[in-house]
């Protein structure tokens, strides 16, 4: 059975349909779920698209964290669902306490958007359970607060649960390690700066994202 | 009772505050050559009603805590008078 992944919709989300797509295109079942929803009904996987959730107001996913979705969201990842936050959506998650630490304005004060080049760190996330450690991908990047930023002891937690997933092989934002995508401590809650779904399809001049999302639905078929 | 509250929130020290530093790095060019530490923050102010002022000042505490700072990066100064 294909993996049922709802695709929250903040007001301010804009890679929700991108997500849908790319998801689709995979063989998933992608549904897109309004922030106002209580419930998520029967979905075997969560992405919190990137975007501006609630215009950014005060910090970017400081008012998303309070929309009743977020509710059903931590209930789901709680259970051991997959859930998957891309940018404006790792922003939420960090908010939302699923995910430590924050992301800061970017180092240099410039909004980025462009490819870069990643290191899969670990393959224990939903992300890349089907990615070999090591593999290097290119993918876009877009946004202005990715600089991620978290105090020591987290960050040794960080390295010694091996739960950093993505590193920047050549930082373009002041990320602390050169994160640029990290997990949970059970790996099933994953937020990360780059917009796999942007390198989905040849036309967008890369596929290296599609293993990305292949890992995430068939981490999902397993739970469905 | 009706409040007046002023939040300051800043970065906590030892946070990187790229907005302070490139506004540091403009001054010289306008001759403002002795100006050093800059840091940049956002106040909020708002109006609140309570019993007293301590409670008005627990809520603020709270609402700092759990809505207007990211205590992972952020920290706030708090401000509450008596509405003018």
């Amino acid at each position: 059975m294909s993996a049922r992944i709802g695709v929250v919709v903040f007001p301010g989300s804009n890679c929700e349909h991108d997500v849908a797509e790319a998801l689709e295109g995979l063989g998933g079942r992608p549904r897109l779920v309004w922030h106002g929803a209580d419930d998520l009904g029967p979905l075997d996987g969560v992405v919190l698209p990137g975007g501006f959730a609630h215009g950014d107001y005060l910090r970017p996913g400081a008012i998303a964290r309070f929309s009743p979705v977020m509710a059903a969201v931590e209930r789901f990842a709680a259970a051991g669902g997959p859930v998957v936050g891309i940018c404006n959506g790792f922003q939420v998650l960090t908010e939302a306490r699923l995910l430590p630490g924050a992301l800061q304005k970017n180092r240099g004060l410039t909004f980025l958007c462009q490819p870069v080049d990643l290191e899969v760190v670990s393959s224990r996330s939903v992300l890349t359970t089907t990615v070999e450690v090591g593999t290097r991908l290119r993918i876009p990047i877009n946004h202005f607060e990715g600089n991620y930023t978290c105090d020591a002891a987290t960050l040794d937690q960080l390295q010694s649960e091996d739960r950093i997933v993505l590193r920047y092989l050549d930082n373009p934002n002041g990320s602390v390690a050169d994160i640029a995508g990290i997990c949970n401590a059970r790996g099933n809650v994953v937020g990360l700066m780059p917009h796999p779904e942007r390198a989905s399809d040849p036309l967008l001049g890369s596929v290296d994202g599609v293993g990305l999302l292949r890992s995430l639905l068939s981490a999902a078929a397993v739970l469905g | 009772m009706r409040y007046d509250v002023l939040v300051e929130v800043r970065l906590r020290p030892g946070i990187a505050d790229p907005q302070g530093a490139t506004i540091e790095r403009a001054l010289p060019a306008l001759g403002f050559t002795s100006v050093r530490a800059v840091r940049t923050g956002k106040a909020i102010r708002f109006e609140l009603d309570a019993p007293d002022e301590d409670a008005a000042r627990a809520q603020v505490v709270e609402l700092c805590e759990r809505f207007l700072t990211n205590p992972v990066i952020e920290d706030a100064t708090v401000s509450v008078e008596p509405a003018r």
